[in-house]
């Protein structure tokens, strides 16, 4: 029987043979990583192993991104105990201020995850890098701090569901549209323990950065992973990280498949997440009118430099609607850079929208932007729980960047081709 | 690896909060939340379970938070093994990183009924009902679990493979 992703990806990692989901192997991992609120934690399950040293200090990955910049005592406190454990354990890939940005933008724009990587990472959107081909899930602390160690871990061979995506999209259809819609029809537990795996010709029609941002909802469909082959789009993207990848990684055409369902991009229109679940997904003209009280652009999921450049075209020559607050977060220094260049942060801040360092701020309801009581946000992030921004009052509405610009200029919920 | 002990069935779905309810949480010490093992789902289950029995669930045993008291309490009962049709992802991994032993059987857990008595080789993957004499084959454990579970779970497993490598 041939290989799905999954188990390919495994058993490149693995001395055993994997033959079958449900089957346990051993895997060695390529990257560990944790942020500012998992890795004191691991830091601990560390001590209690009685473990002075990591497995490979440039294979430890430690971002701050979470309250960057630090939002009070507590939170400060915690970066430094995580700065400390950096500098006695020699882990150079370690990230804060200036140099820092969302882990999940900053890890693959540095060049740190790649094509048939096993990464692992205390933080459940590290699934984010199968966009680029590599296996990579969410650990909690005790299993985040023996990779640290062991440079190794366990997993449950998953079995896989299948999405093939066919069709040319139309201007407006991002990554994020794809798996809200994918999320939408599953369910928040439709992958639960699975891997889902994209394929098929409308592939060519997503660039890297789209198949992260598809990856990185996997989890809220309950998955393990969320997969996308390595093609010259991956290894384009990853040059720019400075990495020379060029080993293609594809299923096997007999690969086994738990299920499997279509997606035709040239039908999808955008799509917006309701509160509050985000399989709670309605096409956007379902939720037109739908006023507003903030909108935020950024995250791991859109704050990349593709969702600015869309934002910025659909803001210029626009200005956010009075009353209603915009704000803006590009996900790492470098994209900070980049629309800098580009001219884009200055058609933002034109606009009338508040432009913020790289942080994960109001995506966890950190700070940066919290909602108070019987406020209505639409955010380019993943998730969109009761109080997941603020006040169990508030509610959040999850899109792409082309409905959340436009919404900010109408100061509603709006199809981006009305602006 | 071998267990030998009588079956306590429950249902499908159980959660994290049915197992260790959160109001006991102030402790991590085993021994004290077995006292409340299940407490969440019968107050006086735990009363029933004498040490070295085996639980036995239905779908999806272990779902809802990702605390790791929750295989703890049922270590801390006595229960050193949980045979179920299917286990929550976070509970599996927690169960076997705590050193439980977890047996996934699908629909031939419906087999063990309460009360049965049950042997089980953990390592072999072999499930005997001593009263009925069916028996449950599964993918045997791979040895490195083994390892794991035998050191009581991965912090002490970690340790002794630092020390030995000392
Ligand atoms: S941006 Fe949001 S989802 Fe992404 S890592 Fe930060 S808090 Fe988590």
């Amino acid at each position: 029987m041939g290989h799905s992703l999954a188990q390919k990806l495994l058993q490149a990692h693995t001395g055993e043979t994997v033959d079958e989901p449900g089957q346990i192997v051993r895997c060695g991992v390529d990257l560990v990583l944790a942020n500012d609120i998992t890795a004191p934690l691991a830091i601990d399950s560390m001590e209690r192993m009685g473990a002075k040293r990591v497995f490979d200090p440039e294979r430890v990955v430690l971002v701050c991104d979470h309250f960057t910049p630090n939002k009070d005592i507590a939170s400060a406190e915690q970066v430094k105990l995580v700065r400390d454990f950096a500098a006695r354990t020699g882990i150079s890939h370690y990230y804060e201020g200036g140099v820092c940005g969302v882990e999940h933008a900053l890890l693959p724009e540095q060049g740190l995850v790649g094509p048939w990587d096993l990464v692992v990472g205390a933080d459940s959107h590290t699934c984010t890098y199968g966009g680029l081909g590599a296996f990579a899930t969410g650990l909690g602390s005790t299993d985040i701090a023996a990779a640290m160690v062991l440079g190794e871990t366990w997993f449950k061979v998953p079995p896989s569901i299948l999405v093939r995506l066919s069709g040319e999209p139309s201007r407006f259809i991002g990554g994020k549209d794809v798996v809200l819609n994918l999320i939408g029809r599953i369910g928040v537990d439709g992958a639960l323990y699975k891997a889902l795996e994209f394929s098929g010709p409308g592939l060519a029609a997503l660039d890297a950065e789209a198949r992260m941002t598809a990856a990185n909802m996997a989890i809220e469909a309950g998955g393990k992973a969320g997969l996308f082959p390595a093609d010259e789009v991956t290894f384009a993207y990853l040059r720019n990280a400075g990495r020379a990848d060029a080993t293609p990684l594809a299923a096997d055409a007999d690969a086994e498949y738990e299920s499997s369902l279509d997606i035709d991009l040239g039908r999808l229109e955008p799509q917006v997440a309701c509160p509050h679940l985000p399989d709670n997904v309605r096409p956007v003209r379902e939720v037109e009118d739908v006023k507003l009280d903030q909108v935020v652009i950024g995250s791991c999921t859109n704050g990349r430099i593709s969702d600015l450049r869309q934002a910025a075209e659909i803001l210029k020559d626009h200005t956010v609607a009075p009353g209603l607050r915009l704000i803006i977060l590009p996900a790492t220094p470098r994209i900070y850079h980049m629309a800098l260049e580009e001219g884009l942060l200055e058609i933002f801040s034109r606009a009338g929208a508040v432009i913020g360092p790289p942080t994960c701020g109001p995506c966890l309801g950190g700070h940066m932007g919290i909602l108070a009581g019987g406020e209505r946000c639409l955010a380019t992030t993943n998730r969109n729980f009761k109080g997941r921004m603020g006040s169990l009052e508030s509610e959040v509405y999850l899109s792409g960047p082309a409905v959340a610009a436009a919404s900010a200029v109408a100061g509603r919920i709006s199809h981006p081709g009305r602006i | 690896m071998h267990y030998t002990g009588k079956a306590h069935r429950v249902g499908d779905h159980i959660d994290t909060d049915a197992i260790i309810p959160a109001r006991y949480l102030v402790s991590t010490d085993p021994n004290e939340l077995g006292q409340y093992c299940m407490a969440g789902m019968s107050p006086d289950w735990i009363s029933r379970v004498t040490s070295g029995d085996i639980l036995v669930a239905g779908a999806n045993f272990g779902c809802g938070s990702s605390r790791e008291h929750a295989p703890l309490a049922l270590l801390g009962a006595g229960i050193p093994l949980v045979i179920a049709r299917s286990f929550a992802r976070i509970f599996y991994r927690n169960g076997f990183n705590m050193g439980l032993v977890l047996m996934e059987v699908g629909d031939r857990a419906d087999i063990l009924r309460d009360g049965d008595r049950i042997q089980a080789d953990a390592e072999e993957g072999i499930i005997r009902n001593l009263t009925t004499e069916q028996e449950i084959r599964v993918r045997p454990l791979p040895d490195f679990m083994r390892r794991i579970l035998e050191s009581g779970g991965l912090v002490p497993y970690v340790r002794k493979r630092l020390e030995s490598a000392a």
